[in-house]
């Protein structure tokens, strides 16, 4: 498995997340852009963020800083992230 | 998926991430459990607040305190009593380490050598009569002098019942000063013979609360949803209460499913280890608490919610704008 791939599948499994606990209407893992910008675009706020860190926390054994929370405005950008933070 | 910018052209679309990003995370702390003042409808003393803790006299425990608050990611001091002037030293010590907004009767000025941009929110009951009756005094009369053409001071207006048909002249009176105002409603169960909210005034005073705003846009910092929402308890099909309510303190809060919140709410006693149930008295009845502060951030957490059509997220961003405004996020 490549390193870009794996951050592929983080990308989709964040999606994934996102979709199924922010109970978003009208879009899939596949078609949800990762770099549009949660908080301008979809009206992602930190509560949902902080929802969304504790699942993905679970599933990959880390921990996301609250004052991260800020910088981490796409799918992408937590993917790499998560990536980081298990390397 | 509906994105926000689908939804909104490009002047709300500014003004949309202009707040979008704020992130504001408040607590409320009572600074003091003394007053200058017994008013008859203030939750702290009417629910025995006052008593719930031995008030913390040493001001260092005070700047320690504090510190711990902003490592717990607060970013916004509301600071509420008692009187918070009657100890401008643990003000101080707020204003020197986080933004802070300072809630007064305005009987005592803020010197502002020490607090050149504290916002300051002036509690005002009515006209003279209802300030007489209920506090004992005018303290418009005291407070206008203290505060007139004070650009970081708002005159937070408690409407009653009795001041249905009659608030235009309070709202003439503050303009006149030079100060913003913002309006609020007196909670029924505050037990005050003869101001107690009937159904149909309600709808009344959300009418007059949406034509001062709209006669006086440069006074009255507020917004209809905001106006249709604390009037009416309802928000998007659902009803204000417990299950709803975003100001709970966040060790209090065991309710399931939970509810959209303020992240990281605490309400605060003065010995600065107590900890109130919510941003007003626990004895109120939630689905007749009227508490302005708890309508805002209901509507403000909720974002998600107004992402459906245009016109609920212009509400959405007004009622943001408002909140921000009040408490120097953005300016007037």
């Amino acid at each position: 498995m490549t390193a870009e791939t794996t951050t592929n599948d983080i990308i989709n499994r964040v999606a994934h997340v996102m979709i199924e606990e922010l109970k978003l209407e009208d879009v899939t893992p596949e078609t949800f852009d990762p770099d549009i910008d949660l908080v301008d675009e979809i009206g992602i706020d930190s509560m949902d963020l902080a929802t969304v860190a504790l699942v993905l926390q679970d599933e990959y054994g880390m921990r996301f800083d609250e004052d991260d929370y800020p910088k981490l405005t796409t799918i992408r950008l937590i993917a790499e992230y998560i990536k980081k933070e298990l390397s | 998926m509906i994105t926000v910018s689908s939804l909104l052209d490009n002047e709300w679309y500014e003004r949309y991430r202009k707040i979008s990003k704020l992130n504001i995370r408040s607590s409320i702390y009572d600074v003091t459990n003394r007053c200058n003042l017994r008013c008859r409808g203030c939750f702290f003393f009417s629910s025995g607040e006052h008593k719930a803790a031995k008030e913390e006299m040493d001001i260092l425990k005070w700047e320690r305190f504090i510190e711990k608050e902003k490592d717990r990611g607060v970013n916004l001091a509301i600071l509420i009593g008692g009187e918070p002037t009657l100890c401008l030293d643990r003000v101080e010590a707020f204003y020197k380490r986080l933004p802070t907004f300072c809630a007064t009767n305005g009987l005592i000025k803020v010197p502002r050598d020490r607090f050149p941009d504290m916002m300051v929110g002036i509690s005002l009951w009515g006209d003279e009569q209802d300030e007489k009756l209920l506090r004992g005094q005018d303290c418009f009369a005291i407070s206008s002098k203290n505060y007139e053409g004070d650009e970081y001071t708002y005159y937070l207006y408690t409407i009653t019942p009795r001041q249905l048909g009659k608030t235009e002249r309070i709202i003439k009176k503050i303009r006149d000063i030079g100060v913003k105002v913002h309006m609020q409603l007196l909670s029924n169960d505050e037990s005050v013979d003869g101001f107690s909210w009937r159904d149909g005034e309600l709808v009344d005073i959300c009418a007059e609360m949406d034509e001062m705003l709209d006669h006086y846009p440069d006074t009255v910092i507020s917004s209809r949803y905001y106006h249709k929402v604390i009037t009416s308890g309802n928000m998007l099909d659902r009803d204000f209460g417990w299950l709803e309510c975003p100001s709970v303190t966040e060790t209090f809060d065991n309710r399931n499913p939970k509810p959209k919140r303020l992240i990281h709410f605490i309400r605060w006693a003065s010995d600065l280890k107590t900890m109130h149930r919510c941003c007003t008295s626990e004895t109120r009845d939630c689905t007749t608490c009227k508490d302005g502060a708890a309508y805002m951030s209901w509507v403000m957490v909720n974002k998600k919610a107004h992402i459906r059509t245009a016109e609920d997220l212009k509400n959405w961003i007004e009622v943001y704008e408002m909140f921000a405004k009040l408490y120097r996020f953005i300016p007037w």
